[in-house]
């Protein structure tokens, strides 16, 4: 890897008892899209706002290229922020807080008025310049808010849930907006998000941060296939969970049992590959198929429909509940309550992961 | 029972304060304005005369001095109580409000008295200068407008520091956070980010201390000695001393005509709803 732009060795941060930030390491790379992801407490805003300035680091130290700014005041940091409100300033008008941070740099006036106008246009929001932060929506607000932090041509851009406060339908729109803003100018994007499937859309790569503490990171692809503990199977998208017994190996291929039953499973970075271990299996990739077909007899339990795609709880016998989404479009079998059924998956579908 | 209308339940219940109003204030009021017309004889003959008066001319000259000052001084000192109250505070923050909010407790008759024991001429503040061999012989410190304004500062303050504090705990954080954020020193992002939002505070508080200050009686009586005379004091002299009930009740109806001027031309400029209403 080429020096990378930012980088945070070893950041504690204590507020009383809680640990906001746990040794904290991170190397962000030039031009990388990189989302901080974890529930809501986790120390992401923390971590963000120890990159900005706001807040000063316990222990750590945080580098811009080969320049410590831990103890750098925000002002003199020269990163864009969106903030989780936007704030705005309200008693300027659009223009005008575009123009900020242009304008405390000392800009003279006709660069301060040709880039408001490039940056407002960049967001298409260029018609609304004269108009006041309180005369927009909350999508507009945030186009706003993005131009501003833009304007002064910053390395870094660091975004604190600047998605989360609008619908559904707006913020889809606005994740492939951000993404293409993003391809379109290289900055490096710092975006924080407790939003899994926001995360695994827009980034390069992915940061999951549980207590504090850094949990995995990586490509989307990567954490999703192959997360190294249950958290993180369980946070970005859904997982079943089965205890089993790992009773052999063949390279890569481990094969486990688990109350009568027996299946194969691939082992995951530092993972258990002999003993007790815990198998995550991700719903969509469970066959469901007419009883027999598969290698595991189990029942419907209950179905829920959701358009492209169908959720079905199965029983099995030993195993318990477990989920399958399957498409709707594959018609060889109706689900319905009480249906019996076999479920099956690819070797590669099933991961293990240390037992809790 | 019948429904009543949403109208007739509004009117019911506003009723007996519109009363109380109507019964105890302003039928008295208009019976000031009926007295300033028609004692001793009927016609503007009060009016007249006070406006052909020097004396009464300096103690309006003087009232408006004194409340803008009053006002000026509430609104600087204040600002300061509510910027540390509102971003500094902390925890502490019930505590600070509790001692902004204490004087509320005390009379103000207590409290002007209290200034008299301080600024006397053997009271707290000479005593100590003196015994810090500082000065030879007593500072006036009070029956005069010094003391009448220290007294009406401290008096007022918390008028001036509640709203602006209202106002100020009501801007979040994020705005200063954005500014620095985005580049601009600690000074800059409060001159141009976060003083913009607290001028409805200040302008209401202002304007509270202003209005409130303009009709005061007691302090200005009680540290002005009888030297201070400001229109409130002016009109009960008239009234005691002089049995001058016209002159009086002119003055009253014209200290209250300027206090709704004062009014009318602070609306051109600040939104008197959000000023002295809204909390937003
Ligand atoms: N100013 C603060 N004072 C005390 N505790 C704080 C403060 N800021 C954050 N915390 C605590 O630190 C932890 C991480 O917070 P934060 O970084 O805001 O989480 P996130 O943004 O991931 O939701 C939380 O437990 C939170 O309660
Ligand atoms: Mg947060």
């Amino acid at each position: 890897m080429t020096t990378p732009i930012l980088s945070v060795s070893n950041a504690v941060k204590r507020y009383g008892d809680v640990h906001a930030l746990d040794h904290v390491s991170q190397d962000i790379a030039d031009g990388e899209f990189l989302t901080l992801l974890g529930p809501s407490g986790s120390g992401k805003t923390t971590l963000l706002s120890a990159i900005a300035g706001f807040i000063t680091l316990d222990e750590g130290r945080i580098a811009l290229r080969d320049t410590d700014i831990t103890r750098q005041p925000p002002e003199h940091r020269d990163f864009g922020m969106v903030f989780q409100g936007y704030a705005l300033f309200p008693t300027m008008t659009v223009r005008d807080n575009v123009a900020f941070p242009l304008k405390v740099r000392k800009r003279p006036a006709a660069e301060i008025r040709a880039r408001v106008d490039e940056c407002l246009d960049l967001v298409q929001m260029g018609q609304y310049a004269d108009r006041m932060p309180s005369q927009l929506s909350g999508g507009q607000q945030q186009r706003v808010a993005l131009a501003r932090a833009l304007s002064f041509h910053p390395q870094v851009l660091l975004l604190d849930e600047p998605l989360s406060a609008l619908d559904k339908k707006l913020r889809a729109d606005l994740q492939w907006e951000l993404k293409a803003l993003h391809d379109r100018l290289g900055v490096t994007f710092i975006y924080v998000t407790h939003d899994q499937e926001e995360a695994l859309s827009m980034s390069d790569r992915i940061v999951i941060l549980k207590d504090g503490k850094i949990q995995q990171d990586g490509k989307p692809g990567e954490l999703y296939n192959r997360p190294v503990n249950s958290f993180v199977a369980d946070f970005l998208g859904k997982s079943n969970f089965i205890d089993v017994t790992v009773t052999g190996a063949e390279g890569d291929l481990l094969h486990c049992e688990a109350k009568g039953a027996s299946f194969p499973a691939i082992a995951s970075e530092n993972g258990p590959r002999s003993g007790q271990a815990r198998a995550a299996l991700r719903p969509e990739r469970l066959r469901l198929a007419a009883p027999g077909e598969e290698f595991l007899p189990a029942r419907v339990r209950q179905v829920s429909y959701l358009g492209e795609r169908c959720q079905v709880i199965v029983t099995h016998d030993t195993l318990g509940d477990l989920l399958v989404s399957c498409p709707t479009w594959k018609t060889d079998i109706t689900p319905a309550p009480d249906l019996p059924v076999s479920i099956g998956w690819d070797r590669d579908a099933c991961v293990l992961l240390a037992p809790e | 029972m019948p429904r009543l209308g949403e109208k007739t339940q509004y009117w019911l219940l506003v009723l007996p304060a519109l009363a109380i109003m109507i019964a105890f204030y302003i039928v008295p009021v208009l019976g000031i304005w009926q007295i300033s017309v028609t004692e001793p004889a009927s016609g503007f003959g009060n009016f007249a005369k006070a406006a052909q008066s020097n004396a009464v001319k300096t103690s309006f000259v003087l009232t408006f001095r004194v409340a803008a000052v009053t006002t000026v001084g509430c609104v600087l000192l204040g600002y300061i109580v509510a910027y540390a109250i509102s971003n500094y505070a902390g925890r502490l923050t019930p505590l600070m409000l509790a001692l902004v909010i204490l004087p509320f407790w005390v009379s103000v008759l207590i409290r002007s008295f209290s200034w008299i024991v301080l600024l006397g001429r053997s009271g707290l503040v000479n005593d100590s200068l003196r015994g810090a061999g500082l000065i030879d012989s007593p500072l006036r410190l009070m029956h005069n407008e010094f003391g009448v304004l220290v007294a009406m500062i401290h008096v007022m303050l918390p008028f001036a520091i509640l709203p602006m504090l209202t106002n100020m705990r009501g801007i979040p954080d994020a705005y200063v956070k954005a500014a620095r954020g985005l580049g601009a020193s600690e000074w800059t992002a409060f001159r141009q980010v976060y003083f913009p939002q607290t001028l409805p505070g200040v302008m209401s508080g202002a304007l509270l201390v202003f209005v409130l200050s303009l009709g005061f009686y007691v302090t200005p009586a009680l540290l002005g000695g009888g030297r201070v005379l400001m229109i409130s004091e002016y009109i009960t002299y008239q009234i005691q001393e002089f049995l001058a009930w016209g002159l009086g009740s002119a003055l009253s109806v014209i200290l209250l005509i300027a206090t709704a001027l004062v009014l009318l031309i602070a609306a051109r400029f600040v939104n008197l709803r959000n000023a002295l209403l809204e909390r937003k």
